[in-house]
């Protein structure tokens, strides 16, 4: 019985980590979608050209000794870590929205498309010719501790990962739920003429957009970062596909869908590698996410396709 | 106030308008009528700025405003209420309200408004919490016209206003549009319904396939045969 609980309660954590991951990611897809209605292929590389920013951030600033002196020290490291490493990521998506994508913006909707795979082709391929073709190892300065609660081995990675997700989605959704700028997104998104009408200036709320979600993806991939231990140039392929996929089912364009759906993706995973397959783990949430599209077509929070259109 | 001279717009190659010359003068009624495909909602777009005219310009307040993009047009106080009605559906009304006064930073400016607004349509008072797209046609269409007074127009283009709504809805929306003439607010109006706008406005353009062909006082063009004819449905 207690063995039981213990594998469940594992997968759990295990899902809710990773799913928090594909969440962050999610959200970027997300987000630029509500705004343009486009699919941002580029937005994969954020998750890696997060987690090469955050570490050499790391690095660099684990040179200063003040850094590593003490737990509080510490601390501020990874903060400033990631800090430094989403306002870059951040910088660099509205840089890409500017050149790749603003000048297209009444091209019909391929050329965007093609745009983004273009930027993500390039940015895949930055880093394996100035970078490295090889994985590289991602230190972690703290010592990992596990508990070991009701049978499951929880570790204190993954309860750094999972509280700084939920606070991170707290941040966003308080910002877009309350704040004045949150509010020219949501208008942007639902109407966008009609919100250039109320004084909103479009340009700068696609900027905006195109500034958190990358910053929130690019957190994410400083997480598998540490999480996993080693970075790649090609490390946001598959987390890119699967976090699209998260933002679809917990229907695209809506925020709190695509953080159920990043978890329920991650749970799914979890549990299907722990009680059915390694092997066949994505095969199993892939096929249980489409019998979920076919019920529901629009996502699970989404508006019905009609609606959309 | 406001001072088009010649405005030519285009949809890619179709010029939509070719050279279009209207005035207001502060605190008149001014219709655009004119049947489907005029360029009536063209006109409007383009005095708003979300489309740049080829040709032409565009004076407020002595100030050229052709070829800003809609915010800053916004930002000078002429407000489009567009066809349609637009409203935000995922919003509450009271959001919605809200958005009409972005560009404000005047709180108490802003609470008396709202009372204004609400005063105007107490039907939107019982429903500030329900979401815009849950509105009736009618109530959307007050929404809208309250969502624009939220930005204090200096002159409000109002598109279409009676599109689609039942002949007592389309009473009060006329009514407003007097009483909010009455109280300050100049107002440029684009109608298909050319027998009520004529009654309400004191100046009118009518036209045709791009181009003004025929301007006048309200009555003058009511009484005038043509539009008789070709407006009014007389034989
Ligand atoms: N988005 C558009 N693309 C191409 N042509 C358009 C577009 N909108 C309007 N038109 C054309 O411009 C002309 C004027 O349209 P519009 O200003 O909407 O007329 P009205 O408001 O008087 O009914 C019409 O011939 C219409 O077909
Ligand atoms: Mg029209």
């Amino acid at each position: 019985m207690s063995v039981e609980f213990g594998i469940i309660g594992q997968q759990l954590v295990n899902g809710l980590t990773l799913g928090g991951m594909y969440a962050l990611l999610a959200l970027g897809y997300t987000l630029v979608y509500g705004i343009l209605l486009m699919i941002n292929f580029a937005h994969a590389e954020m998750f890696m050209f997060g987690a090469y920013v955050g570490l050499f951030t790391l690095q660099g600033l684990s040179r200063i000794e003040f850094f590593t002196s003490s737990g509080p020290a510490l601390l501020l490291l990874y903060v400033l870590t990631f800090l430094i490493a989403m306002v870059v990521t951040g910088i660099l998506g509205v840089i890409i929205e500017r050149f790749a994508y603003r000048p297209l913006r009444h091209a019909p909707r391929l050329a965007p498309l093609i745009s983004a795979i273009g930027v993500s082709l390039f940015l895949q391929n930055a880093a394996l010719l100035w970078i490295s073709s090889r994985s590289i190892p991602f230190p972690v300065l703290f010592e990992v501790r596990t508990f070991r609660i009701a049978g499951a081995n929880i570790s204190s990675m993954q309860i750094l990962i999972i509280v700084t997700t939920i606070l991170l989605m707290l941040v966003l959704d308080t910002f877009v739920s309350r704040t004045r700028l949150g509010r020219a997104m949501r208008a942007t998104s639902q109407d966008r003429d009609a919100a250039g009408l109320m004084g909103v200036d479009i340009n700068r709320v696609i900027a905006l957009t195109f500034f958190i979600g990358p910053a929130l993806g690019g957190a994410a991939g400083i997480f598998s970062g540490m999480y996993y231990g080693n970075i790649k140039y090609n490390m946001g392929f598959i987390p890119g596909i699967k976090s699209f996929t998260a933002a679809v089912i917990g229907g695209i364009g809506n925020l709190r869908g695509a953080m159920l759906g990043g978890f329920l993706l991650g749970l799914l995973e979890s549990l299907a590698a722990a009680y059915i397959s390694t092997g066949y783990k994505d095969v199993i949430a892939f096929a249980i996410l489409i019998v979920v599209l076919i019920f529901k077509p629009g996502g699970l929070l989404g508006e019905s396709v009609a609606e959309k259109v | 106030m406001l001072k088009v001279n010649d405005i030519h717009t285009f949809y890619g190659k179709i010029e939509a308008l070719k050279g279009i010359s209207i005035e207001v003068q502060e605190g008149e009624i001014v219709t655009l009528i004119g049947a489907n495909g005029a360029g009536k909602s063209t006109t409007l777009k383009t005095i708003s700025g979300q489309l740049a005219p080829l040709h032409g310009s565009i004076e407020f307040l002595g100030e050229a405003i052709s070829g800003m993009p809609s915010h800053a047009v916004t930002a000078k106080h002429v407000i489009q209420v567009p066809e349609g009605r637009r409203i935000f559906p995922q919003m509450s009304v009271r959001e919605n309200l809200d958005m009409g006064a972005f560009l404000r930073n005047d709180k108490e400016g802003i609470a008396e408004d709202l009372e204004k607004v609400l005063d105007l349509f107490p039907r939107l008072r019982e429903r500030l919490a329900q979401k815009g797209g849950t509105l009736s046609g009618g109530e959307q269409q007050m929404l809208a016209i309250a969502r624009g007074m939220m930005a204090r127009p200096k002159l409000l283009m109002l598109d279409e206003p009676s599109m689609g709504l039942a002949p007592v809805i389309v009473d009060v929306i006329f009514e407003t549009i007097k009483r909010l003439n009455e109280a300050g607010t100049t107002i440029l109006l684009v109608e298909q319904n050319a027998a009520m706008a004529l009654q309400v406005a004191h100046r009118g353009y009518v036209l045709e396939t791009g181009s003004v062909v025929l301007q006048g006082g309200g009555t003058e063009l009511l009484r005038n045969e043509q539009v008789r004819k070709t407006y009014l449905g007389e034989v």
